[in-house]
């Protein structure tokens, strides 16, 4: 079955609190210049229909008010 | 009168709000998440817990299963429903309230007894009618994901249109929500959620009763619906 991967990362402008915990945490341990750090969700999946995981973001994987995503096909299917 | 609480797998504060719709003085039970049949329940009480283990978002699993389909007809014909917590994350997951709730800004599980307003909605038909009464109850809190967010220019509608239900009082605000907000009521007012928990404030041996007068609100809408 074709593989994907959907990558959901909260909106632009929303604040992450997990995002600036670990910015914060960085230069601590010697990493400096690091900046703008924002904590989404990785899920992977098999899909029989490809053609319907948009909707299956909107509707399950992603919160479309306050998150984004983006739907990464990895065997090269369509 | 009878009140109907949902049970998910993961709800945990269910058999507090069954006590304390019972203490309204009318009849409750339960409602396992997978019935369908609302018959003779006149006011929903959507828990507060980790339903479906709050995997991938809280109230996101929750909002798909049958009970839930049942609210959504309950509520669209003007039944009341009240979420409390994860019920609220629930119903606004479900889309049956507006927004959302986001981790807490300071990262950290807040609980505590804090002071809510109360906000009378503009119309009648809005499920809590506090009037003369009072307008600061004290309630707990307890959650990790209760900053409610929605858009700015959608916070202004929602405030135009006396949409918002609770807000934490001047101070109290323990989640970082968009402005002060801790519960909001749909445009015709039958479904309102909040973060603060109610159901653990209804008999004195604990402390402060005043979240009895959320539930009343609640019974009076279902007594005269």
């Amino acid at each position: 079955m074709p593989r994907a991967r959907v990558l959901i990362r909260p909106k632009e402008g929303i604040l992450d609190p997990q995002g600036k915990a670990v910015e914060r945490a960085l230069p601590a341990l010697g990493f400096e210049g690091i900046e703008h750090v924002r904590v989404g969700r990785m899920v992977e999946l098999e899909a029989e229909d490809p053609a319907r995981l948009a909707e299956l973001c909107e509707k399950l994987l992603a919160n479309p008010l306050i998150e984004d995503y983006e739907i990464e096909q990895l065997d090269g299917a369509a | 009168m009878r009140w109907g609480v949902l049970q998910f797998p993961g709800s945990c504060d269910e058999r507090d709000a069954l006590h304390a719709c019972e203490r309204t003085g009318a009849e409750a039970r339960l409602v396992w998440h997978e019935e369908r049949n609302l018959e003779g329940i006149d006011a929903v009480v959507v828990p507060g817990g980790f339903s479906y283990g709050d995997y991938l978002r809280a109230g996101a699993i929750a909002r798909f299963s049958p009970a839930m389909e049942a609210v959504a007809e309950f509520a669209a014909a003007g039944g009341p429903v009240l979420g409390i917590c994860n019920g609220f994350q629930v119903l606004c997951e479900a889309g049956l309230l507006p927004g959302a709730l986001l981790l807490n800004e300071n990262l950290r599980f807040t609980c505590r007894q804090l002071d809510l307003i109360a906000v009378d909605g503009p119309e009648t038909g809005h499920i809590d009618t506090f009037e003369a009464r009072r307008p600061t109850l004290s309630i707990p809190a307890k959650h990790g994901e209760g900053r409610y967010y929605a858009a700015e220019d959608d916070l202004d509608a929602l405030e135009a249109r006396g949409q918002v239900a609770y807000r934490y009082a001047p101070g109290e605000n323990p989640n970082g929500s968009a402005r002060d907000i801790a519960g909001v009521r749909n445009e015709a007012g039958n479904v309102v959620g909040l973060m603060p928990h109610p159901e653990h404030a209804v008999d004195p041996l604990t402390g402060s009763t005043d979240g009895l007068r959320v539930f009343e609100a609640v019974a009076a809408a279902g007594a005269a619906a």
